[in-house]
């Protein structure tokens, strides 16, 4: 990792399928330690983003640093410091939980040694250290979503993202997962993207980025994002913002 | 990153490669039954119906079941290409081709290694089959199943590169019976795997062209040419033309930057 770069860096990005614009102009910053919810609707330009962010394909126009690593330039870098959950679920379900994420880490390039005490903690984090010999078929949602999580930190990264991780899991579920990513954020000053149309999933101390129809219409702590549309909540003050864009 | 990550890397894809074919037990058996069909059944039924004169590299009269072994085993891998093309399609709507792509190493390292995973599964069946055919009196010399490793390895490649290509083009997927419509059962009927060509040549000359055009057809000749312990350069020449141009096409089809994959892009929100 270089120096001081951010976790994220967005500068300027725009993409377009045929005439269709996706994102326009969109830049934000994230550091080290952050905890940025990223909220839009369906159809607003999170995933185009997360494919850009994760070098799925390149943007027309714009740049991307993951701590300082261009995501053309130096993919390798920028990927290796990055853990996704992706929002489609990503799992072999004929495949073992431990099988799932050793996978994963030899695509990280990870010796099994190696790999193998991360595994054990990472499960053990999310409860499921003594299912890892169980198909993935056999787990709830939530619980496979837990293993994505698990499986996006195997191999240490110091930037999450997340695309819509809560979708389709139950209160009890959902609780978990942000609490758990919350504490992630805290002890190991982990940054983290959190993209959702669930308002709810910022609370009052959260970073907010509005993203919609590929344009950001706010960003800033959600105190200040609710009071710069002198609404009462963030809930308000979304529509307000959605409205007037 | 070092060589030792980037074998680590190729390891782990074969390994999973192989569980899921362990694991998926309806493509296992349906991968050996095919060809068992056709050799016991097909091959018996034409038997008396198609006569094989004395063509290399056999040196004697051949049943017609010796005469389509080779061919099968090609199909073998042209299955095997083909359903791990449809795979890949697959894993990209079902998102796990993302977590591929997302590995720091080299995108075309990633499709290289994934490709490799798949022919090591088929060269796996290919002489699964072989060990079952030498009850069908399919036996080529004992070193013929030695020479045969390298014909399986670059008949699979080409055969898989394909895939590759056809998954990067295919926008979704539908089933597997357009790929078994407009891929496989052209590229097998017209080929050498179920008749000799000059026979082919006697009914219809365009049609022998096309057979003489098909890469299928000369990965039918290097696996029936090695399993007898012959090289046959040509079939062997072009089996690694096409291979060298389908790779380029796949990692074309793939590139963040230019290909379809970016043209396309991502769904939803």
């Amino acid at each position: 990792m270089t120096g001081d770069a951010p976790a994220l860096a967005v500068r300027g990005l725009s993409h377009a399928f045929g005439r269709t614009k996706v994102l326009d102009d969109v830049g934000f910053t994230l550091a080290r330690g952050d905890f940025t919810v990223l909220l839009g609707l369906n159809g607003a330009g999170k995933t185009t983003l997360f494919a850009l962010i994760t070098g799925l394909y390149h943007s027309g126009a714009g740049s991307i640093a993951v701590f300082g690593y261009d995501i053309r330039r130096d993919a390798s870098a920028a990927l290796a410091a990055l853990g996704v959950v992706f929002q489609q679920p990503t799992l072999d379900l004929d495949l073992t939980i431990e099988q799932n994420l050793f996978y994963h880490a030899a695509l990280h390039g990870m010796a099994r040694s190696e790999a193998a005490p991360r595994i054990a903690a990472e499960l053990e984090r999310v409860g499921l250290l003594d299912r890892r010999r169980e198909r993935v078929r056999l787990l709830s949602g939530g619980q496979r979503r837990r293993v994505e999580l698990a499986r996006a930190l195997v191999h240490d990264p110091a930037l999450l993202l997340l695309d819509e991780p809560t979708v389709g899991l139950d209160i009890e579920s959902r609780r978990f997962l942000i609490e758990h990513v919350h504490r992630l954020c805290a002890e190991r000053g982990l940054a983290v993207l959190w993209a959702t149309h669930l308002i709810d999933e910022a609370d009052a101390d959260s970073r907010v980025i509005v993203l919609q129809r590929g344009k950001i219409l706010a960003d800033g702590g959600v105190r200040e994002v609710v009071a710069g549309t002198a609404a009462p909540d963030l809930k308000t003050a979304f529509d307000r913002l959605v409205r007037a864009a | 990153m070092s060589p030792i990550r980037y074998w680590r890397c190729l390891a782990g894809i074969v390994r999973r490669e192989a569980l899921r074919w362990l694991h998926q037990r309806s493509r296992f058996v349906s991968a050996l039954v095919r060809p068992m069909v056709w050799l016991a059944i097909f091959g018996a039924g034409f038997r008396f119906v198609l006569g094989v004169s004395i063509i290399p590299p056999y040196d004697t009269y051949i049943p017609y079941e010796v005469y389509i072994a080779p061919g099968l085993v090609a199909m073998i891998q042209l299955f095997n290409g083909m359903q791990s093309s449809l795979s890949m399609v697959y894993d990209r709507e079902m998102g796990s081709m993302k977590t591929l792509l997302v590995s720091p190493f080299p995108r075309w390292f990633l499709l290289a290694s994934k490709l490799l995973a798949g022919v090591a599964v088929s060269v796996v069946q290919a002489y699964i089959f072989l060990a079952i055919a030498w009850f069908w009196e399919i036996e080529p010399p004992l070193w013929g199943y030695l020479a045969v490793l390298p014909a399986l390895i670059l008949s699979g490649l080409m055969l898989g590169a394909l895939g590759l290509v056809l998954s990067s083009f295919i926008k979704q997927l539908e089933n597997f019976a357009g790929v078994m419509n407009f891929v496989i059962f052209p590229m097998f009927f017209a080929s050498s795997a179920l008749y000799p060509l000059w026979r082919v040549k006697e009914s219809s000359l365009t049609l022998f062209w096309i057979c003489e055009a098909n890469p299928f057809s000369h990965a039918t000749e290097l696996i029936r040419f090695a399993l007898y312990g012959q090289f046959n350069t040509i079939a062997a020449a072009i089996v690694l033309a096409f291979l060298v141009v389908l790779l380029a096409l796949a990692v074309y089809g793939y590139d963040p930057g230019r290909g379809l994959i970016a043209r396309r892009g991502g769904e939803g929100g």
